[in-house]
């Protein structure tokens, strides 16, 4: 049975200067795992929100085509009539819980669809437990963690049980440990209700092995329709941004077929005899860099660090301690990434490099001035034009020169921040750049470009700390980990260690094969290893 | 917000409304100052006999200012009264001004009573009554209504927050100073205005999937009549003498008082009774403490 069906859709936002859906046609059966791919304005979020109604009936523009929800029409139906059949999460946690409490924000898709009181406190009981939590019912909803206000949305999404879930990012605000519990939550749902679960993400690694089939979506079509091992081959080949690290590890080591995940990547290594090889390391591997670095800082005097926590300590006024004595120093040009769960205490470390807060005990010392660039760059924009933001000299050398008359809210999520990133420097070098979760949202290409910006400020001598929850993008920016937990640093070292031998803090080419932190020197690995097993 | 953590928690959200409103009333009926005190004893009883204490001591630090500011102006405004207590002479656009002890009177206790009414219908009312359950019963009354009041009050702490956060944004630009000028507040209001626009849209978006807008169904706002609790039953009987004590002695012309020409307040037998009997009904309903969790 079709519980989702485009025929023809093509949609244009109202005065968008092109389509953002062309010809669009697909199905989607009862029970089905679909992940909706692609980079950042492809189509995949208005996708969803075409599935849902509110494209046409709450957006606007011109619509033409059919969509058929559940059996309803959606140029028919609004959203409010297709929630019945369909419950969507958008992206924003914080816009995505309306009501006070929890409790009643599960109980209002139920009371909407005009439901007996005792069906709806059945159906708010019934979520509660399939989310695991019954113990927020009755907490107020702006008490709780971005995960924790996630998970009481995806249940006002889930109350009801309706036949089809439409979910656009929802882990994008949260670490590694929640980001993959949601994702098997709903693996859960679609293997023990027969839910069927249409999610849009950038994080393809996170949840291509719980997913049945991958549209790939490009410039508005849909350019792949596949299972995901085929729609692997087909990123490999067409849409490298789109590859997991996976994928990508095997295309360089020239195994095929691409693996969705690290149980069926290490399957193949292990049929091939690659696995758990004594082979040596190979002089490409990672390790040996941060190896080679220590050695040479040991030979030589330590620089002045370019910023220091000397046992910063932050207690709130009647509350807990939230930085527990944290001693961190950064030497100039030196990439850090700073890592943890949720509430470790990263955003508030960053805060007192720049003075933002003060430390209530410890202190904070850098060689000049500290640029930070906090989570959300639209924070940053306070004028109408990109031109008033910043200065004609300063906007050319952040490469944003022919962008100077537009909204600075209409650039693109990784245009926008590189303006916020100018506007924190003022296009002149700092003696640290801080950066708290810069990768939010963005895709993968998004991401290397500014893995880049950073190696070149590193480059011209500013250090960089970088708090991210993004394991692959921490590989990408930084050479040294620390990891913070409950305001302490509980680890420190290079990134080729931090970010191997782990579960959730480490990459997906780490998990797959050890030693190694890129696709690029896992491949290397992996060809040794083949190399060894032809020549033994 | 512990679901029965008093009487007035426990009893349905539009009678808990509906008491909080009835202090109100109450403080706005009178100027005389022993009944005000008394109703301040009240308030004051009742938050802490409701555990919001913590909610009302929050509130007083901005009601208090907000009261002795009043309590500063009016003699400065007020050009009545027969006892100068101070000549200050021709001042600039407020011409002779000669402060009066009946003006100063009169001005602490409208400073009293706006503190009062900050705190009975500000945060009592905040701190014991359900939003969401006072919602969705008036969203009964007007679909409309209620989205605009959902949406508002969901968007005022958001803004709150994003308005702290463009501040926070602002000082990280290397050109900024500690404090903001004049012209850098208007910018981030201006930018404040201009996301919650976006935010606005966002929350309404989350409406419209949840199935805010369907139209009415069968069986939709019939929720089948409760019966009254005991709590229900107690804070309504409560709030009604309320009304019925201040409407009556407003028309026995009990606790009478004349601000002006010179202060003259009754303070009989019939005052005195009238402030005990005001905090008694007030606090009557907590004497049920059955059903309440500790």
């Amino acid at each position: 049975m079709t519980v989702l069906r485009f025929d023809d859709v093509t949609y244009r936002y109202p005065n968008a200067p092109q389509a953002a859906l062309r010809d669009v046609s697909l199905e989607i059966g009862d029970g089905e795992f679909v992940v909706a791919a692609g980079l950042s304005a492809s189509g995949k979020s208005t996708f969803l929100r075409a599935a849902c109604g509110l494209v046409p009936h709450f957006h606007g523009g011109q619509f033409a085509g059919r969509v058929t929800t559940g059996g309803l029409d959606t140029r028919e139906h609004g959203p409010a009539a297709l929630a019945a059949v369909a419950g969507t999460l958008l992206q924003d946690p914080e816009t995505q819980v309306v009501l006070s409490t929890v409790r009643a924000e599960l109980a209002l898709p139920l009371e909407n669809r005009g439901l007996a009181p005792c069906a709806v406190a059945r159906g708010v009981e019934e979520a509660a437990l399939a989310l695991g939590i019954g113990e927020l019912l009755d907490r107020p909803t702006h008490e709780l963690s971005g995960g924790e206000l996630q998970r009481v949305a995806l249940g006002a999404a889930l109350a009801g049980r309706p036949p089809l879930v439409l979910l656009d990012e929802p882990t994008s605000q949260l670490d590694p440990v929640a980001g993959d519990e949601l994702v098997w939550l709903l693996r859960r749902l679609n293997e023990e209700w027969g839910t069927t679960i249409v999610l849009v993400e950038h994080r393809l690694e996170r949840c291509l092995a719980a997913a049945d089939r991958v549209l790939g979506f490009e410039s508005g079509t849909v350019a792949c329709d596949a299972p995901p091992r085929g729609f692997l081959e087909w990123a490999v080949e067409c849409a490298p941004a789109l590859a997991t690290p996976a994928a990508r590890l095997f295309a360089r080591a020239g195994l095929r077929p691409a693996p969705s995940g690290v149980k069926q990547a290490r399957a193949t290594l292990r049929a091939h005899g690659l696995l758990d090889v004594g082979a040596p390391a190979s002089p490409e591997a990672p390790p040996a860099r941060p190896r080679r670095r220590r050695l040479r800082r040991r030979s030589q005097p330590e620089p002045a660090p370019a910023l220091a926590f000397r046992g910063v300590w932050h207690e709130r006024s009647g509350g807990r301690a939230v930085l527990r004595g944290v001693d961190l120093a950064l030497a100039p040009g030196e990439r850090v990434a700073l890592m943890g769960r949720n509430g470790a205490g990263k955003s508030t470390l960053l805060r007192h490099a720049n003075g933002l807060l003060e430390p209530t005990r410890g202190r904070v010392q850098s060689a000049g001035r500290v640029a930070l660039l906090l989570q959300n760059p639209n924070d940053f924009f306070l004028a109408a034009r990109v031109a008033d933001e910043l200065s004609e000299p300063v906007l050319a050398r952040a490469g944003l020169a022919a962008l100077g008359e537009r909204h600075p809210r209409d650039l693109s999520g990784g245009e926008r921040q590189r303006l916020a990133l100018a506007i924190v420097t003022g296009g002149a070098p700092a003696a640290a750049v801080c950066l708290d979760e810069p990768t939010r949202g963005m895709d993968r290409a998004a991401k290397g470009a500014l893995a880049g910006e950073l190696r070149a400020a590193a480059a011209a001598g500013s250090a960089v700390l970088v708090a991210t929850h993004d394991p692959e993008f921490a590989a990408l920016a930084a050479e040294r980990v620390v990891l913070l937990a409950e305001g302490r640093v509980i680890a420190d070292g290079p990134a080729g260690e931090l970010l191997t031998g782990g579960w959730y803090f480490a990459t997906e080419t780490a998990r797959i094969v050890d030693g190694a932190l890129l696709p690029e020197d896992g491949a290397a690995l992996l060809r040794a290893r083949m190399t060894l097993e032809v020549h033994p | 917000m512990t679901p029965r953590a008093s009487a007035l928690h426990a009893a349905r959200a539009p009678i808990a409304a509906a008491y909080a409103c009835a202090l109100v009333v109450a403080v706005l009926s009178f100027e005389h100052p022993l009944v005000l005190a008394a109703l301040g004893a009240a308030i004051v009883a009742t938050g802490a006999l409701a555990r919001c204490a913590r909610s009302l001591a929050r509130a007083a630090l901005f009601g208090v200012p907000f009261a002795v500011a009043i309590a500063l102006v009016n003699p400065l405004v007020a050009r009545e009264g027969l006892n100068v207590v101070l000549r200050l002479g021709e001042i600039g656009p407020l011409g002779h001004l000669d402060v009066t002890r009946e003006s100063l009177v009169f001005g602490a206790i409208l400073g009293l009573r706006a503190l009062l009414v900050v705190l009975a219908g500000g945060a009592l009312l905040s701190a014991t009554v359900d939003p969401d359950e006072l919602l969705a019963r008036f969203r009964r009354v007007s679909v409309r209504s209620a989205l605009t009041a959902a949406l508002a009050v969901r968007l005022v702490p958001v803004l709150g927050r994003d308005a702290r956060r463009l501040a926070d944004a602002r000082r990280c630009r290397p050109d900024a100073a500690a404090r903001p000028n004049t012209a850098e507040r208007l910018q981030i209001v201006r930018a404040v205005a201009t996301g919650a626009m976006d935010r606005a849209l966002d929350v309404a978006a989350t409406l419209e999937v949840r199935g805010y807008a369907t139209p009415a169904a069968p069986g939709r706002g019939r929720r089948p009549p409760e019966p009254w609790s005991r709590h229900d039953l107690a804070v309504a009987v409560s709030a009604l003498a309320l009304l019925a004590l201040c409407a009556g002695a407003r028309l026995a012309g009990v606790a009478g008082f004349d601000a002006y020409p010179r202060t003259e307040l009754a303070l009989g037998t019939a005052e005195w009774v009238l402030a005990g009997a005001l905090v008694l009904v007030a606090l009557a309903p907590f004497a049920e403490r059955r059903g309440i969790e500790p």
